[in-house]
């Protein structure tokens, strides 16, 4: 980071543990930056959870008035303020909402009196093997298209596979989900189910049938996005004088572009591919309620529906914490792939 | 631009290249609208706007009332069926588009404006205000948007006006980020230290000198914004949060239709094709402004790799 950058200025007196944090920053690049970056996700992380809190909790409209709406009588109105302690200063809220929260208490469901945890958990199984399914399935769909297109570029497939990438970016994922459904359980086929049945206590993969549709749309929502970096990427390299030397040698093509342009073209891949998996923290919201496919995405509707204010919390926490998560992971993994970004950093 | 006549040769720099004396902005705008992609997105989205204003003046029945049998199949009354109320598709569906169409043009408007200003802010003073701008950036980037209007809707209840803040708020982060790193370039050139030196307030520099010099990017923005707006708002009301019932909405017919998708397929397909075409317009045509305001008819992520900005998909 900046501190390697710098030229060493000789601190003088108390400056002793600093100059020695920064000399080790300097003898080690990449290890600082992840320490660095790390520490700031924390402090993101807890800066969101005051949004969330604040979003909540604090808006203006009473929070336990809004869970009751019309059934809200005085007494029922004071216990349920009682249970969300909207009795207390702001401050204490959400002292003890985070307090809670580290100590791994996320709160009791207001929907039916679970535990948001107990509530919770079993779902983000669920939802993991979609995210990580899609991801898969899209990335690997994508880098192929994308491979090919740029290796024949402006000729006829990477023009009509330009366009249909430009078509489905622009596609919500519930309109892709119900065609999907239209196609192949509904109206033309009845080939897979149009809702995903996963009893509980059951792993989601134990019935691939279910996981087909929803990680299909997922895949199709966010391949658009990689396809395009991956073509854009590649044709860049393709274009560069070590890609013409490696030609020019006598090299066979295939070995060119899977050798020679595909790993510098890389970087800037495991971004796009990163944030496209941010993209489906977002994505698996409408796409399980479309299935009724039991992952925290339909949890987070319901409890939306219920104003089940614990149970939002939670989920929104723990996708935010993802989020955090992912952007870190992959600037590492982008800084690591490339020796060129290592060194001017 | 007043530009007075003492300093009008300084302030006159950056514009030394154009011809004629309409803004840049309008330049790129009827480029893109001229280039064949361009007419074609142009098109297919000012269709659908035409349907959703136009479409509830000329519906022939009223939207909410039950005029066939629960999912009745195509008929000379109704031309689309009915839906799970027995409500006549078609006016339902020429009906539903306009709110859509205006939510989410505010909701850009909101976003677009604040995450400008945030990013000039941001670019320009740099320091603690850049990084304050920034870190706060990256927190609220950390919602998924749809999940952060879930969030706000969740306690005060589906409303329009919040919905517009919502998706708003979600959008200025985004832009705030892209246009930051472009406006940094912008704030280094000379004309802009040219004006600082004439004692200029700084907002005006920010409004006068950086921001025409951005007009293209935010136009770029105002596109993508415009159509994950769209994707967003009709997101919400599929998932039960936007407009409310009985009040047609394309996204909210699509949901209630989708169990009779067997008997009339019609009262989904319409609704769900008319946003489709919608966005893969905008969409189209936003490709179509990027490409104009880069100059080249080449995909703007090839270029977009050469600048080192990556692009990013963010809904």
């Amino acid at each position: 980071m900046s501190a390697a950058a710098e030229t060493p200025l000789p601190a003088p007196g108390p400056g002793r543990t600093r100059r020695s944090a920064r000399a080790w920053s300097r003898r080690h690049p990449v290890a600082s930056m992840v320490v660095v970056r790390i520490a700031l996700g924390l402090l993101t992380i807890f800066a969101v959870s005051i949004v969330i809190f604040l979003a909540t909790q604090a808006l203006p409209g009473n929070a336990a008035y809004a869970v009751l709406g019309h059934s809200a009588t005085p007494q029922r109105l004071a216990a349920l303020e009682a249970q969300l302690h909207l009795n207390r200063p702001l401050t204490s809220q959400y002292g003890s909402w985070i307090g809670g929260v580290l100590q791994g208490n996320f709160g009791t469901s207001l929907a039916n009196g679970e535990s948001v945890s107990s509530l919770i958990g079993p779902r983000l199984e669920n939802s993991a093997v979609l995210v990580i399914g899609a991801g898969i399935v899209g990335t690997l769909l994508a880098g192929i298209l994308g491979l090919i297109a740029a290796a024949r570029r402006d000729k006829l497939f990477d023009h009509i596979a330009s366009v249909i990438a430009l078509t489905v970016t622009a596609l919500p994922e519930f309109v892709v989900a119900i065609a999907l459904v239209i196609v192949f359980s509904v109206n033309l086929f009845h080939i897979l189910p149009a809702v995903s049945v996963i009893p509980p206590g059951t792993s989601p993969l134990s019935d691939l049938n279910a996981l087909i549709l929803p990680i299909a749309t997922l895949a199709l929502v966010i391949a658009p996005y990689i396809f395009r970096m991956v073509r854009g990427a590649m044709i860049e390299a393709l274009e560069s004088d070590y890609v013409e030397m490696a030609e020019l040698k006598g090299i066979p093509r295939w070995r060119v572009l899977l050798v020679h342009a595909l790993p510098n073209s890389l970087p800037p891949v495991i971004q796009v591919v990163g944030l496209n998996l941010l993209y489906l923290a977002g994505g698996i919201v409408v796409v399980e309620y479309v299935f009724n496919y039991p992952g925290i995405g339909a949890a987070l509707v319901d409890a939306v529906s219920d104003r089940d204010i614990p149970t939002i919390q939670f989920i929104v926490l723990i996708l935010a914490a993802f989020y955090v998560f992912v952007n870190i992971t992959t600037d590492v993994i982008a800084l690591l792939a490339s020796p060129r970004r290592r060194a001017t950093r | 631009m007043s530009t007075g006549p003492e300093i009008g040769a300084i302030t006159a720099l950056p514009r030394v290249g154009r011809m004629s004396s309409r803004p840049e902005w309008l330049v790129i705008l009827g480029r893109a609208a001229r280039s064949r992609r361009g007419t074609i997105g142009l098109t297919i989205a000012g269709f659908v706007v035409l349907v959703a204003i136009v479409g509830p003046f000329v519906a022939p029945h009223s939207p909410t009332a039950p005029v066939t049998e629960t999912f009745a199949t195509p008929s000379g009354s109704a031309p689309l069926g009915g839906d799970v109320l027995g409500r006549d598709v078609l006016s339902r569906v020429l009906a539903g588009g306009w709110e859509l169409l205006a939510i989410a043009a505010a909701a850009t408007a909101l976003g677009v404006s604040a995450g400008v200003a945030l990013g000039i802010a941001a670019a320009y003073y740099g320091r603690f205000t850049d990084a304050l701008i920034m870190r706060l950036v990256d927190v609220f980037l950390a919602f998924p948007q749809l999940v952060f209007a879930l969030l706000l809707v969740s306690v005060l209840g589906p409303k329009i006006w919040l919905i517009i803040i919502a998706v708003g708020i979600s959008h200025a982060p985004q832009v705030a980020r892209v246009i930051r790193s472009v406006a940094l370039d912008v704030c280094e050139r000379d004309f802009v230290k040219a004006v600082e030196l004439m004692d200029t307030p700084a907002r005006r520099v920010m409004s006068g000198e950086i921001l025409p010099n951005l007009m293209s990017v935010v136009m770029v923005e105002v596109g993508l914004r415009f159509t994950y707006s769209i994707l967003i708002i009709a997101g919400l009301s599929f998932l039960g949060f936007g407009i409310q019932p009985p009040a047609a909405n394309w996204g909210l017919m699509i949901n209630e239709n989708r169990i009779g998708l067997v008997v009339n397929p019609w009262a989904v397909i319409a609704p769900a094709g008319l946003i489709a075409i919608l966005t893969i317009g905008l969409n189209t045509f936003t490709d179509a402004i990027a490409r104009a305001s880069l100059g080249v008819d080449r995909p703007a992520e090839e270029v977009v790799m050469a600048t080192g900005i990556i692009l990013d998909r963010s809904a």
